[in-house]
């Protein structure tokens, strides 16, 4: 059982490839509560659509082989039938996807695929479920509704098809609202509407939100807290403020290296880190980013064999690295954080 | 700067034709650049921004002459390239390369990389002293490839090797110009910082001239000395950095800065944002006189009869409004304008 409205603790999702066994999701726990926004952040391949897609039973009966538990309202999902998580999917939780042609069927109207996913869990005439239909797309921003519940998605917008998508993501009044890379295919201005009016949203249906990006600007502007995943694992997790203000692992310092920012005074080099991404099937043993970390040889040899825990470091703040607090607090005082803020 | 620009576009148009029926009978056309103009000089870094087909990479397929104006000029260092053709061209083309927005499908895949950055010497007739496998060596060696990496295909690199691959190609010839169309954009966030500061150290050692092409304001703000802002077609703000960003006057410059979202949670509560309503129009059929009008909070009668011309409103500070944010008190100058304020009719 657990206290929070969701609550994954040690997920494990694991893929079995000819190349070998792909750990997508390897241990990764975390929690939410209802109207609160957690950000889940990482590169490519490190593991967050994966996780997204598992939460919502997505993986079930695939090959995927999955292990760990998924409390959502004090209901156990691991061990459920995928038909009890299918029926709980589109009523208490759903998931808004970063393509939303790829979500919606060409042929049918925008309207008809929110009157068939709101009448699959509500027992109302046709009737009542187009007005429903209809003042979702108004509650999303979608000028004159009651005409436009009759477009076809290519009618619309990418902007436009992305508040239609919202608007079926929450045609069932959701507690759990999963939104991976909503805006990463949107132009800088639309992306601005579209973090609006989740956050909006969000106040009103006082969901549990859980947004998938890489993109750290997007990430600050919605979360509360927020978990940082490299190869499968959460390796930073904390509150906002803990992971932009006081932040304690070397690949989070590296993001925030790596990232030229418009609040600030411009510097004279970024920051990178080296090297790339580690491929899924062949993490590298220990810490798995031992091979692009500039702090790794002061692990005393450590990091190339023994996988650090993700341990706390103060009132909530998880870090997994074997570097000692104090010296990683340090670092990020004396060596990190001077050379973000200026040349 | 020098007084002379390296690379000089003035007025310049392709309007694609929009074509119907069996006949293809020309039913109208996509104004994707529409009368831009602006100077690059030596050594620089022009950023060129915008959202998704304002025209931003048809620009620099036309500089690059990959496709032919359907107006305007081109010149690249002294030389009028704009109808010149390809047989004349192809010395010129040597100095003036482009790298492209996706390291996936720009690289050919059954051909090893000494092949494709070799390619361009074998292409040139360029004989190298060391042969070419030496000159593809040091090459890979200069973009932080390793060069025993000679024999490889691009599927056995990432992302980022593979951008590195295509700058290594476009470096085999030593361009003077480098046209970079969203050079980062299909990278992780770890991996654009690595090319960005690849593409800033190659720029001192080389003395290379770029205009780079990308929609993220952040990374053109590091990496440009002067911006340019495009909107549906037409260029309607160029400013040298620090003005573009401190005091930007165009409304939509200021719509998109104010955009960006700001990786500071303290910063969340209490920050104005600009709400620009819908999305860009569709360039087949713009907005009249100024397209901005249809989303601009400032629009007025005029914006929609008269276009405004591209001014002068401080010192290398160019802007096409009629009612700018941040402008000095006197009036502007015309200058570097291309165009006549007339209404444009679609
Ligand atoms: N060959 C073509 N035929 C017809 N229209 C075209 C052609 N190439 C581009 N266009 C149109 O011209 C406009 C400008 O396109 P362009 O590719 O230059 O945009 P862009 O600014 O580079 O956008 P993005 O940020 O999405 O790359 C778009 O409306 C596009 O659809
Ligand atoms: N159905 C699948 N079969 C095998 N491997 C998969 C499958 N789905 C995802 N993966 C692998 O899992 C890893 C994490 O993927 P994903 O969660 O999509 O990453 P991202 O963080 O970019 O969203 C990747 O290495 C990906 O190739
Ligand atoms: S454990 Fe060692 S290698 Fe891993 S992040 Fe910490 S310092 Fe770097
Ligand atoms: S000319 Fe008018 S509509 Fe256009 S940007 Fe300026 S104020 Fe806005
Ligand atoms: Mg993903
Ligand atoms: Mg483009």
């Amino acid at each position: 059982m657990s206290d929070n409205f969701l609550d994954v603790k040690n997920l494990k999702v694991h893929f079995p490839t000819d190349d070998g066994l792909v750990k997508s999701v390897d241990g990764l726990s975390f929690a939410l509560d209802r109207g609160k926004t957690l950000g889940i952040v990482g590169e490519s391949g490190s593991g967050k659509s994966v996780t997204s897609l598992s939460v919502l039973g997505l993986h079930k009966g695939g090959r995927a082989k999955i292990s760990g538990e998924i409390w959502l309202d004090g209901e156990e999902l691991v061990s459920a039938t995928p038909e009890h998580v299918r029926r709980l999917r589109g009523k208490k939780m759903a998931m808004i996807f970063q393509d939303p042609l790829s979500a919606m069927h060409p042929y049918f109207t925008v309207g008809a695929q929110i009157i068939e996913a709101y009448r699959i869990h509500n027992k109302v005439t046709k009737k009542v479920a187009r007005k429903h239909a209809a003042d979702l797309l108004g509650r999303v921003g979608i000028p004159q509704p009651d005409r436009r519940v009759d477009s076809y998605p290519h009618e619309f917008s990418g902007g436009m098809r992305q508040r239609a998508m919202i608007a079926m993501a929450l045609s069932c009044d959701p507690e759990l609202l999963i939104a991976d890379e909503p805006t990463t295919a949107l132009d800088v201005t639309v992306q601005a509407q579209i973090l609006d009016l989740m956050r909006d949203l969000q106040r009103d249906f006082n969901a549990a939100l859980i947004i998938i990006t890489h993109d750290l600007g997007v990430v600050a502007e919605l979360s509360d807290d927020i978990l940082v995943m490299y190869g499968g694992k959460a390796i930073e997790y904390g509150s906002a403020e803990d992971i932009f203000e006081r932040p304690e692992h070397p690949y989070t310092w590296g993001l925030l290296g790596s990232m030229p920012r418009l609040d600030r005074e411009p510097t004279e080099r970024l920051l990178p880190i080296k090297g790339s991404p580690p491929s899924l099937i062949n993490v590298p043993a220990g810490c798995a980013f031992h091979p692009r970390c500039a702090f790794e040889g002061r692990t005393g040899g450590k990091a190339g064999t023994e996988v650090p825990e993700l341990a706390e470091t103060e009132g909530g703040h998880l870090v997994r690295c074997h570097l000692p607090r104090e010296e990683r607090r340090a670092i990020w005082a004396n060596e990190i954080k001077p050379n973000l803020e200026s040349a | 700067m020098t007084a002379e620009p390296l690379l000089s576009v003035q007025g310049l148009e392709k309007h694609f034709p929009v074509t119907k029926g069996l006949l293809q009978r020309q039913v109208g056309a996509v104004k994707a650049v529409d009368g831009v103009s602006f100077d690059v000089f030596k050594g620089e870094t022009l950023g060129l921004v915008g959202e998704s087909g304002c025209g931003k990479t048809t620009t620099g397929r036309l500089i690059t002459r990959l496709i032919e104006p359907t107006g305007g000029k081109v010149v690249f260092d002294g030389h009028d390239i704009t109808h010149m053709s390809q047989g004349r061209i192809r010395p010129l083309r040597r100095e003036m390369q482009m790298i492209f927005q996706d390291p996936y499908s720009s690289l050919n895949p059954r051909h090893t990389v000494g092949a494709i950055v070799g390619a361009p010497f074998k292409i040139q007739g360029v004989q190298t002293e060391h042969g070419i496998k030496k000159a593809v060596q040091d090459i890979l060696a200069l973009v932080g490839l390793n060069p025993e990496h000679y024999n490889r295909y691009p599927h056995e690199f990432s992302g980022g090797q593979r951008q590195r691959i295509g700058i290594a190609r476009t470096l085999a010839l030593k361009p003077k110009l480098i046209i970079a169309d969203e050079p980062v954009s299909a990278l992780d966030v770890s991996i654009q910082a690595q090319v960005v500061n690849l593409l800033e150290d190659l720029q001192s050692e080389l003395d290379l001239t770029y205009v780079v092409i990308a929609h993220d304001l952040s990374v053109v703000r590091h990496i440009s000395d002067r911006v340019a802002v495009m909107y549906l077609g037409k260029l309607v703000e160029l400013a040298d950095r620090k003005a573009l960003y401190e005091t930007p006057m165009h409304p939509y410059t200021n719509a998109l800065l104010s955009a960006v979202p700001i990786p500071d949670p303290k910063r969340r509560q209490g920050r104005e944002r600009i709400r620009l309503q819908g999305d860009v129009p569709s360039p087949l059929n713009p907005p009249p006189a100024c397209r901005f009008h249809t989303r601009c909070w400032k629009a007025q009668e005029i914006c929609k009869v008269e276009e405004p011309p591209l001014l002068q409103l401080a010192p290398g500070h160019q802007v096409a409004c009629h009612f700018p944010e941040n402008a000095p008190a006197a009036g502007g100058t015309a200058e570097g304008t291309t165009e006549a304020a007339a209404p444009a009719q679609t």
